[in-house]
């Protein structure tokens, strides 16, 4: 999360849900037969070249891809003559589906985790999937110096919360830098939930080293408590238990490794005060985000062996993110850093191919280069390349299917498998919406009716709750 | 043997709230156990406070008061499923509880609106806090059996619709407290309560960013921590108890009392996002876990009918705010939300889910039937309508050895109507709490101002 105010802005005034884009649509798109075989199409295989020929999906996974691939019985072929076939998006820094953002009582909210408050049901799952992304990072906000747990989601639309989990997904946490952390320590009359907010520490960028520093001793010496117990009950000693912290176990993963930073920040200073206090603890940084900087700082990031994830062209929504260049990913990339483009919005989550177009123009990446920053970059950044991230035999068929090249302003979406399954179909969509619009006027219709009517009248009432459109 | 109309009941008053000693005969009624088959002309024989039997022709007992229930229907007492009733201290006269109420009090108008109200504040949890440790908004030892008010307006109010028990919950906190079983009569709190201790009542509240926790996530990270405390907190006490000497104490920590002391924890969920989150929720805690709000439940069935959750099914649907914006495009999920929120008590009956309503806020008994009403006309059965105000919540609770149905043994919590109980021109004739008669108003009567002196008033014991 960018700038709080900004977003709030933006959730009050985003509409709900668009009436036609709907789980029932994508539920019969992913009844799309297991087996499918496209044929004649360019592929941009990210980590084998590009290939003119065919790639079968079978069983969830990638079974052949080359010139020439046979059709098994029963395979749904597709005509990709004039078409491109990719992998999916993934995109490392994104909000939506999430029912809550930012715990933003504490400086350290590592207790909490979007995992717990995932909705399945947030229409931007689906409107991801029409932009190309299959899998999303989902964080926490940034209000925290150690933000909340982060989780990574497969956009297997119409599915429940459980289903949609990246299965093995290495957990992750948010940490976040400069202003946002620091803002939410000052006391206004006004705050993020529109109530005025108790003042918190730490209100300057010193304080947000305290507290991270603070927050790792606390975990060591936790870890520290444990571990003697478990010695001491070990050999049999009898011993009172010391407590669980669901903050300081969270933050125990981190200095063991099971668990990736995902730290907000933009300015040069900050984000080697960071890696400082990463060494010092003997742990590190998987991704850099934001990092609007990170130019200045490159070798220092890829020295520490942290990763980035930066915007193509955003930037100047508040002070720390003037100095930004839209040269900063490919500078990232030349210089060593594993890098790629995140949307950190339910919009930008859209065409974050067309931000990926953008650092061909700045910085002059190759296209594979280019469409690496949104595919099989940020899958290494999550470790989950092993899975997803690039069109290989044996990967999770996560495949779009472009009507052009996917770097061209032109080209859309048309279809999008996951795991070997139909989520988005372009022309079903559009097929749809007709329907949609007139399931949602007799909705519509029937309610004005009842409230005429002599039923209207039944009991007293709750108002209905309301999508929350936080999605930012 | 005597034989009573109705009207010419002249007997002396006794207290409302009394529990009657006497015996009562019920005879050629139709009588709807829920337990069983519904009797044409059956007799209904209670004494001291209990059902000694139930069945065709009857002897009746040469002790017992008869009631000719010709052309009448008595069906168990209704239960309200999640209540707060009894916990509002909105009593009927000014007088507080310990001084007035005895016969001669204000004449008590016709249905009485009660306005749902927090749960009393004096043990006020903590409303400043910077982490778990501090144990925000947590009042889980406090007992509804504790704090009621026998004279609660809301009693009368809703035992002149039908109601006779509740299982009444402090709300208002995230850990708000320990429901209770309550009948809807008694004389002293302590007369009210069935079962003291039946479940935790959970809210997810937030207190935005002011205080923690501050967003849901922060909620549900704070219930996780207090279940671990709770773990930590048994394990220490029972290492302690065995070893008193050379190991500290484990600090008494009532939070965490109260946390053990609840067999069940009543979850809420109005969507079905919420109903899969809670259900996941509950398994990871492994609490017993009742979800409670339940409109969007036709969508849920198969998880809930996996996971075995009972649900509580508000009866206060889901409607447009009164002067939301026209021009809103709403979401076609909230439009179908309002729609369909009258169908999820007959998809959850279908679906073979237990179930059990509850007033939700909703004022009168009139207005709840109604909405009843409206989950029949939606596509429940009327059998498990009834059901699911009388024995289901009994089950859901685990009391259903003494409520919910008429069967012998069991506690006299009736209601005779003139016909079935969810039609609107049907009148509630009696009611009987604990055994103890009383006749209900005559419905729609204006209200009126309290002049007192009228003796006892109506809704007032006529035994």
């Amino acid at each position: 999360m960018r700038i709080n105010r900004r977003t709030l802005l933006i959730s009050l005034a985003a509409p709900v849900a668009t009436p036609f884009l709907t789980k029932l649509a994508a539920q019969s798109a992913a009844s799309g037969n297991d087996t499918v075989l496209i044929q004649n199409a360019t592929i941009l295989t990210i980590t084998n070249g590009t290939v003119k020929g065919s790639i079968l999906l079978q069983g969830g996974k990638i079974a052949a891809l080359g010139e020439k691939v046979l059709a098994p019985a029963g395979a749904k072929v597709i005509d990709g003559a004039g078409k491109f076939v990719m992998p999916g998006i993934i995109d490392c820094h994104s909000h939506i589906m999430a029912e809550a953002i930012n715990e933003g009582t504490v400086s350290v909210s590592s207790m909490v985790g979007i995992e717990d408050v995932l909705n399945p049901e947030d229409i931007g799952i689906y409107r991801a999937l029409a932009g190309g992304v299959t899998t999303a990072n989902i964080l926490h906000g940034s209000a925290n110096s150690i933000g909340g747990k982060t989780i990574v989601m497969k956009m297997r639309w119409g599915k429940n919360a459980q289903t949609m989990k990246f299965e093995g997904a290495a957990p992750g946490i948010k940490f976040a830098l400069g202003e946002n952390p620091k803002r939410a320590g000052q006391a206004v009359a006004t705050g993020l939930a529109g109530v005025g907010s108790a003042p918190r520490y730490p209100a300057t960028r010193m304080g947000v080293e305290d507290v991270i520093r603070q927050a790792f001793n606390d975990a060591k010496d936790y870890k520290s408590i444990w571990a003697t117990y478990n010695a001491k009950l070990a050999k049999g000693e009898v011993v009172m238990p010391p407590a669980r912290d669901l903050k300081l176990d969270a933050l125990v993963e981190v200095l063991d490794g099971k668990r990736l930073v995902h730290a907000h920040c933009y300015r040069q200073d900050e984000i080697l005060m960071l890696i400082h206090v990463a060494d010092d603890y003997g742990f590190k940084i998987r991704t850099f985000q934001h990092v609007l900087e990170g130019y200045k700082v490159a070798k220092e990031i890829a020295a520490h062996g942290g990763g980035a994830s930066t915007f193509a062209d955003w930037w100047a929504y508040k002070l720390e993110a003037n100095d930004a260049i839209p040269y900063n990913a490919a500078i990232l990339v030349k210089k060593g850093v594993l890098t790629s483009l995140n949307s950190d919005d339910a919009e930008l989550m859209r065409h974050l191919d067309k931000e990926a177009a953008k650092t061909v123009k700045y910085g002059g990446l190759t296209e594979t280069e280019a469409l690496s920053l949104i595919t099989i970059n940020p899958a290494k950044q999550l470790k989950i390349e092993n899975r997803v991230g690039s069109l290989e035999v044996g990967k999770d068929a996560d495949v779009l299917l472009y009507d052009a090249h996917p770097l061209s302003n032109f080209s859309k979406v048309e279809k999008v498998w996951i795991d070997g399954h139909m989520y988005f179909d372009r022309d079903e969509d559009i097929s749809n919406r007709t329907r949609k619009d007139l399931e949602k006027k007799a909705l519509i219709q029937k309610a004005a009716a009842d409230q005429r009517g002599p039923g209207g009248r039944g009991g007293a009432t709750a108002p209905t709750p309301q999508e929350e459109g936080n999605n930012q | 043997m005597l034989l009573l109309a109705p009207l010419a009941l002249a007997t002396p008053h006794l207290h409302a709230q009394a529990p009657s000693k006497g015996t009562w005969v019920l005879q050629d009624a139709r009588v709807v156990p829920v337990s069983g088959p519904a009797l044409e002309h059956g007799t209904v024989i209670v004494r001291d406070g209990l059902i000694e039997a139930v069945g065709a022709n009857l002897p009746a007992p040469k002790d017992g008061w008869v009631i000719d229930c010709k052309g009448l229907t008595i069906y168990p007492g209704l239960i309200d499923g999640l209540s707060n009733w009894g916990l509002t201290n909105t009593p009927a006269t000014a007088a507080p509880a310990a001084a007035g109420g005895r016969g001669g009090g204000g004449g008590r108008g016709g249905i009485v609106v009660t306005a749902p109200t927090p749960a009393p504040v004096a043990q006020q949890p903590q409303t400043q806090s910077r982490g778990p440790e501090d144990r925000p908004s947590t009042a889980s030892w406090i007992k509804a059996a504790d704090q009621l008010f026998p004279n609660d307006r809301s009693i009368e109010a809703n035992r002149n619709g039908g109601f006779t028990s509740a299982v009444t919950f402090p709300t208002g906190s995230i850990f708000s407290g320990q429901g209770s079983v309550i009948n809807l009569a008694g004389e002293r709190a302590g007369d009210m309560v069935l079962a003291d201790a039946v479940g935790q009542h959970i809210s997810l509240r937030t207190a935005g960013f002011r205080s923690y926790p501050g967003s849901l996530m922060g909620t549900i990270a704070y219930i996780r921590q207090l279940y671990l405390d709770a773990d930590r907190y048994k394990l220490g006490k029972s290492i302690y108890e065995k070893h008193p000497q050379g190991l500290q104490r484990p600090a008494y920590d009532r939070a965490l009392e109260g946390v053990l002391a609840s067999p069940r924890i009543l979850l809420p969920a109005t969507r079905n996002v919420e109903v899969e989150r809670m259900i996941t929720f509950a398994k990871e805690l492994k609490v017993n876990a009742i979800l409670y709000g339940g409109h969007e439940a036709w969508r849920s069935i198969d998880v809930l009918k996996q996971a075995g959750t009972p649900v509580l099914v508000s009866l206060r649907y889901p409607e447009k705010v009164a002067d939301s914006d026209p021009t809103l495009d709403e979401a076609e999920r909230i439009l179908e939300l309002r729609d369909k929120a009258p169908t999820a008590a007959g998809a959850l009956a279908k679906g073979g889910i237990k179930f059990a309503f509850y007033s939700d806020g909703v004022a009168t008994p009139r207005e709840i039937k109604a909405a009843v009403k409206k989950a029949i006309d939606a596509g429940l059965d009327p059998a498990a309508a009834l059901r699911a105000l009388t024995l289901s919540p009994a089950e859901i609770f685990g009391v259903s050895d003494r409520i919910g149905s008429i069967e012998k043994g069991k506690i006299a919590n009736l209601v005779i109507a003139d016909g079935d109980l969810f039609a609107t021109s049907t009148k509630v004739k009696y009611v009987f709490v604990d055994g103890g008669r009383y006749e209900p108003p005559v419905e729609d009567a204006p209200a009126r101002p309290n002049f007192g002196g009228r003796g006892g008033g109506r809704g007032g014991p006529v035994q």
